[in-house]
């Protein structure tokens, strides 16, 4: 299947769940990142169950914060 | 070496004061030439979720429109920006805690005293930080 990943295209197996697809392009500092799949946000605790799908569109935001 | 418009300069200072007792937080992108001196074109100023004069989150939705504009100007993310408004233009140790990209750019404004506000650029990398050089043209 072909997938937009972070703006590129790219080809994966079919059935990757979105905690796979975080281990395949090595992002770093996984505990930081927010996944969307279609724009939708999903929740960290269903990365592993989550199966992305031909043509889905995926994006990885960083957690960005700080204190004085 | 970091350069940033006037203008984005005067639009981080004048959004960071209107948040007041609040801290305030963005990002910046723009360029990067062969030397690593980067060149920021665009400023983003997002919402503080936290709402607190102690800390800040950027607000997830925002970010993500603000990275699919920086792809369809084809600018790249440099770092984030955001207000001390009582304390030092100088990253906390909850800054550094926070800062999980050593390439980036951390810019701080402090607002302790409203009239001279001081903005510097920084790189983290673990609990260490150093002064990135910045200038405003």
């Amino acid at each position: 299947m072909k997938i937009t990943v972070a703006g590129k295209l790219k080809e994966y197996s079919d059935g990757l769940t979105v905690k796979q697809l975080i281990e395949a392009e090595e992002v770093e500092n996984p505990l930081y990142v927010t996944v969307t799949l279609n724009d939708e946000f999903v929740n960290s605790e269903d990365f592993d169950k989550t199966v992305i799908n031909d043509g889905n569109v995926i994006e990885f935001l960083y957690f960005m914060g700080g204190g004085r | 070496m970091i350069t940033l418009k006037r203008k984005d300069y005067d639009r981080i200072v004048e959004y960071a004061k209107a948040q007041l007792p609040a801290e305030a937080c963005g990002l910046i992108a723009g360029t990067v030439d062969g030397n690593g001196n980067k060149s920021v074109e665009k400023v983003y100023l997002l919402t503080n979720i936290d709402n607190s004069n102690e800390h800040f989150s950027m607000d997830p939705k925002e970010q993500l429109q603000a990275v699919k504009d920086m792809r369809a100007n084809g600018i790249v993310p440099l770092g984030n920006w955001h207000s001390h408004p009582e304390t030092p233009s100088r990253p906390s140790e909850e800054d550094k805690r926070l800062a999980y990209d050593s390439t980036a750019s951390y810019m701080i404004l402090s607002l302790m005293d409203k009239e001279n506000p001081v903005l510097n650029s920084f790189h983290i990398e673990g609990t260490q930080s150093s002064t990135e050089g910045l200038t405003i043209v």
